[in-house]
């Protein structure tokens, strides 16, 4: 195979790890030295290869220990993957999209077998061998949605389209930046939306919306999120909040380039084919703070970023009582010298 | 008591009107404590064959027997006066079940008892046009726990204390149509111990 999976885990010990390859191919999100919220969609075309742009659902080294969490996340709450009873077809829909491009795109990881409806997946990193008959709930172990994202890395939000409005009506959510599905799922795009502060006022979710009920069938489309987390756990959720929320006091200026993570999310957006449904993988991606600097521009980039952020988008972002901190141990990796264009390190 | 006046909110947040008596195969109406006046405002503008085809739930909650024999009075072909909303909710499905095409809904009196009945009226596919709300009476919250998912019905303080965990929860304006409930969150998550004291927000 050609990625080495990490055996790691995203809780208690925290024993999450880049390489220096994952370093390298991080979807640093800031383009320039200041930040605020843009529709910022781009088509989802293969780009920069190596880059976690290159394949329609990107695979590295975390892969097979994001699994694992997810497991144990799913175990303990249930409730983190739901799907209305009329998603079911979206899921099928789902099942396909990510079983043709895996297996295209990855082939020495995934495969695809078709004879009619009856299709064959091996999935070799996580040891699957199933045989099951294309939309034919019953001869899946799980729901065809949940059978899938439980092989996916990044959540997964299906939306459904009607009255002019996308509505979260499914998904898969274990890695989320403090949202919850069991309390979302129903709501149309505004509704779930709500609590973002600003946003509304700029009119970004009404642009924003009006680009999504668009996307046609085979023109995906991304953008990149971000946000910040003590401790790469990937379960930042509102239900387990008070278990969580008390490693946010524990940062010092000592441990902060360890502990302090920049929490980065790769949204794609994908037209499904049978359900016209829209399914809204949301990838998360995490870098410490010390690997973060390890690239200079990026180093003085989220210092200058961070500094001059608003404070409601801290506050939103839940990091305001620790942004002076941030701020102090960022400033030594700031010489002050320009940045250049883009979210790429400097060659 | 008129109909209330919220302040600004997040878009999560419903916002509710004014009942009026429209044309319908039939008019459903279910309404709590002073969601009663809502419906005698209404009763003013209706027609007299308006009532033939009514049929009222309601729940007097505190009010005892002020409304509930004003309510009667309006002689609705089915008036039905009930304990409490877990009491009148098999009532209630099966009138929803039975609405015809045409079918007007009129809901009023408290979030929780609009917000529980509108959850219920969506799910038996009446139409959101064909929903009518009036908001009358306490302002109280119902709130679900986002950590263990349990209801705490009449919340007047922020913080307050889940009535199935204990937890110490802020009051959060982040709707739920399906839960019917707004969103608590643990106030002292990231500093365990550390809770403002509560303030009477709702009444």
């Amino acid at each position: 195979m050609t990625i080495q999976f990490n055996d790691e885990t995203f809780y208690g010990d925290f024993t999450f790890k880049n390489s220096d390859w994952a370093i390298k191919r991080f979807p640093f999100p800031f383009h320039e030295d200041s930040y605020m919220y843009s529709v910022n969609m781009e088509p989802h075309k293969s780009y920069r290869p190596g880059s976690v742009f290159e394949r329609t659902f990107d695979v590295d080294e975390h892969y097979v220990s994001e699994m694992k969490d997810r497991a144990r996340v799913l175990a303990d709450d249930p409730l983190r993957c739901q799907s209305l009873p009329h998603m079911t077809l979206a899921g099928w829909d789902l099942v396909e999209l990510i079983m043709e491009a895996k297996a295209a795109e990855y082939p020495d990881l995934f495969e695809l077998h078709k004879d009619g409806n009856r299709w064959r997946w091996i999935n070799k990193p996580l040891g699957i061998d199933d045989t099951f008959t294309f939309l034919d709930e019953s001869t899946l172990p799980y729901g065809p949605m949940e059978y899938i994202t439980r092989q996916t890395q990044g959540d997964f939000a299906v939306l459904d389209q009607r009255d002019d409005n996308l509505w979260m009506d499914a998904g898969m959510v274990t890695t989320q930046a403090d949202w919850s599905l069991d309390f979302d799922i129903g709501m149309n795009f505004f509704e779930w939306h709500a609590p973002v502060p600003k946003a509304h006022e700029m009119g970004i979710f009404v642009r924003a919306l009006k680009f999504l009920l668009n996307i046609q069938q085979g023109q995906p489309a991304r953008r990149l999120n971000w946000t910040m987390t003590v401790n790469p756990l990937l379960d930042t959720s509102p239900e387990n909040y008070h278990k969580w929320g008390t490693m946010k006091q524990g940062l010092t200026k000592d441990n902060i380039g360890e502990k302090q993570h920049l929490r980065v999310e790769l949204q794609t957006f994908f037209r499904l084919p049978r359900s016209n449904a829209l399914v809204f993988p949301i990838r998360c991606y995490l870098i410490s703070f010390n690997d973060l600097v390890t690239v200079p521009k990026w180093g003085r980039r989220l210092h200058r970023v961070i500094r001059d952020l608003p404070e409601e988008l801290a506050t939103y972002k839940g990091f305001i009582d620790n942004r002076p901190l941030m701020v102090e141990w960022l400033s030594q990796y700031d010489d002050g010298s320009p940045t250049s264009d883009g979210i790429w390190p400097d060659e | 008591m008129s109909k209330t006046e919220f302040p600004p909110s997040i878009i999560s947040r419903p916002v509710y009107g004014e009942l009026e008596a429209r044309s319908g195969s039939g008019h459903l109406m279910i309404a709590d404590a002073t969601g009663a006046e809502a419906i005698l405002d209404l009763a003013k503008s209706a027609d007299k064959d308006f009532w033939a085809k009514a049929h009222i739930i309601y729940i007097p909650k505190n009010t005892g027997t002020k409304y509930s024999s004003q309510l009667e009075d309006l002689g609705a072909g089915q008036f039905y006066a009930g304990p409490s909303y877990e009491a009148a909710q098999s009532r209630i499905r099966r009138a929803l079940q039975d609405c015809h095409m045409g079918t007007q809904v009129y809901l009023t009196g408290t979030e929780s008892l609009m917000g529980q009945a509108m959850a219920e009226a969506t799910t038996a596919g009446i139409p959101h046009t064909a929903i009518q709300t009036e908001h009358r009476g306490s302002t109280a919250r119902r709130m679900q726990c986002v950590h263990c998912k349990g209801i705490t019905e009449d919340v007047t303080t922020d913080p307050f204390e889940c009535s199935h965990c204990g937890l110490s929860l802020f009051v959060r304006d982040h709707y739920s149509r399906r839960i019917a409930a707004f969103q608590g969150v643990r106030v002292d998550a990231e500093d365990p111990g550390n809770i403002p004291d509560k303030v009477e927000l709702f009444k």
